[in-house]
């Protein structure tokens, strides 16, 4: 059985040119994400894992070599809005209810109104916040805000969803449970999720695919293809296979100084 | 409510400083008149002619409350001397001067944000146009525009056919309206545009990745976004387009309105006309920036983004 190639980054470079000097962000970046992958890209901070994401999403534009998304260039995949992408904070518009949250890409984008409520009503039960489509984001609680941008990420059906450390600011508990309801969604919906982490448990525990990149320049240290099954309760954890995974997680981090001052 | 305390020990240490410093100032007077007629003037004699002057310096609260009263409820509506006839002069300048004010702040705030040439020309203009002292701006408007005939809200045909007559405030009202809308919309445009930049990068990084265009990006993030800096700006140039009504009778003729009340007054020598005039147009400045207040609180709550 082949898979797609859905992102395609070849010889990818970004420099940011900063009044303090060039800062070379991303440098020879080479990864093939197949459709259906769970792709976790870890690294230390200021190794390019956001950067590379937002290329990817055509919100930065490489300085050289190219990034390919379902066939097109970025730019014309976020004209054609292939793909939701979540912040790590949930930036929910506080004038709207959480309905009228995850209706505003759908409504940028024209759906009909019928099919509207249909979508919401979809995504609503998918991250398991049925019920709380007339509440306002404050009423709700940081680990339900974040579930609701999930929900606003996945309204218009886009075959990718890009996540930038999406429950970096949750506490541990809200966090594995999020974790389990992500994975649950991602094999009911069967989307292409790229994760951006820095979390090594949560990096191993997610993905099919784990990207290591190391800063100074931003590369991609090591890419673990993840030997684990598809279905995993919380426990997994604790075997032995997910800790070697880790620890190979580890020495690539190791051996891209990412431990060193 | 818990405001009532603080605000009623204030209001009374500020009676009681009013009330002394009538003493002292109208004093003078009195001690002249005594002098003149070589008499001797005892302290009580002194407090009770200092606080029931005909003309004093500085009038006791009591005095302008009665000439509040007289002028008020005891005066036909109509009459030229009630201060309900001349208030009302004064409100309808103001309010048609701070929609005008408003509506072309905002339509200014929306070009400077969206408009990169108008990003970098209109706010120097802006500027220089506020510190041109109104009082010198304000005859030039009204002169200008009773020469090309733009006085009146209604001409007076168009307000006898609809009312039968002419309203005594629709006499030379636009030129009062444009110069109360020149004091007001200056903070609306400095307010609007700091609201309409407001948004994070992060919340228009979101709408880029939903390809939306910049009317979408205008009409569902940075104008609700807005909002709190709208009714801040609001505040300040309703204030401003009274100041604007005011200063704008000072030239205006026919002579209506509470800042031609109080120019009447100062020819007169009618200290206490001034007086109830000022109190009358500060009371009105209060209750509507109050009522933007109210309006305010009540929207944000709505919006979600109340503090």
């Amino acid at each position: 059985m082949t898979t797609e190639t859905v992102i395609k980054a070849e010889n990818l470079d970004l420099t940011f040119h900063t009044n303090d000097g060039d800062v070379h962000a991303l440098k020879d970046i080479n990864l093939d994400i197949q459709k259906g992958d769970f792709v976790s890209f870890i690294g230390p901070s200021g190794c390019g894992k956001t950067t590379f994401l937002r290329t990817i999403a055509s919100l930065e534009t490489p300085t050289a070599g190219s990034v390919c998304v379902n066939g097109m260039s970025a730019e014309e995949a976020r004209k054609n809005r292939a793909y939701g992408y979540v912040f790590q904070a949930a930036g929910l518009y506080p004038w709207r209810t959480i309905r009228g949250n995850i209706r505003l890409p759908l409504e940028i984008m024209g759906f009909p109104k019928k099919e509207q409520e249909d979508h919401i009503s979809k995504v609503l039960d998918l991250v398991d916040l049925r019920g709380f489509g007339k509440k306002f984001p404050w009423q709700l609680s940081g680990g339900m805000q974040q579930r609701a941008s999930i929900a606003r990420a996945l309204a218009f059906d886009a075959e990718i969803l890009l996540m930038d450390e999406p429950f970096g600011a949750l506490d541990e508990i809200v966090r594995d449970h999020l974790n389990e309801q992500l994975l649950q969604l991602w094999d009911r919906t069967n989307k292409t999720i790229c994760f951006v982490t820095h979390s090594i448990p949560e990096a191993v525990y997610l993905s099919t695919k784990i990207v290591v990149m190391s800063p100074r320049p931003g590369r991609i240290s090591d890419v673990i293809e993840s030997t684990l099954p598809r279905e995993r309760p919380l426990d997994i954890r604790d075997t032995q296979e997910f800790l070697d995974i880790a620890h190979r997680v580890r020495e690539g981090l190791r051996a891209g100084h990412a431990y060193d001052e | 409510m818990r405001n009532f305390f603080p605000v009623i020990t204030v209001v009374a240490a500020i009676m009681v400083i009013w009330y002394g410093a009538s003493v002292w100032m109208n004093s003078k007077w009195v001690y002249d008149q005594a002098a003149r007629a070589g008499e001797e003037v005892s302290f009580s004699e002194l407090i009770k002619d200092t606080w029931s002057q005909d003309r004093p310096v500085l009038p006791a609260p009591h005095q302008i409350v009665a000439e509040l009263y007289k002028s008020t409820v005891q005066k036909k509506i109509t009459s030229k001397r009630s201060l309900v006839f001349h208030g009302w002069i004064t409100l309808s300048a103001t309010l048609l001067g701070f929609i005008f004010g408003t509506g072309m702040g905002i339509l200014l705030a929306i070009g400077i944000v969206h408009n990169r040439a108008m990003d970098m020309s209109v706010m120097p203009w802006a500027i220089a146009s506020q510190t041109v002292p109104i009082i010198a701006i304000a005859p030039m408007i009204v002169v200008v525009m009773s020469t090309i005939g733009a006085t009146d809200f209604l001409g007076k045909d168009a307000a006898t056919a609809l009312f039968g007559y002419q309203p005594a405030f629709m006499q030379g009202l636009l030129p009062k309206a444009v110069i109360a809308a020149y004091l007001s919309f200056f903070p609306v445009v400095v307010g609007m545009v700091k609201g309409l930049r407001s948004p994070d990068n992060m919340q228009l990084d979101l709408l880029k990745t939903y390809n939306a265009s910049k009317s979408r990006t205008f009409w569902s993030l940075r104008l609700p976004s807005s909002t709190p800096y709208l009714f801040t700006s609001l505040k300040i140039g309703m204030a401003g387009a009274l100041v604007g009504a005011i200063v704008s009778e000072l030239s205006a003729s026919p002579l209506r309105g509470l800042g031609a009340r109080m120019l009447t007054g100062s020819y007169y020598g009618q200290t206490i006309q001034i007086w109830a005039a000022l109190f009358a147009a500060a009371a009105m400045a209060a209750t509507l920036v109050g009522i933007i207040g109210m309006i305010e609180r009540y929207s944000l709550k709505r919006m979600g983004m109340a503090r």
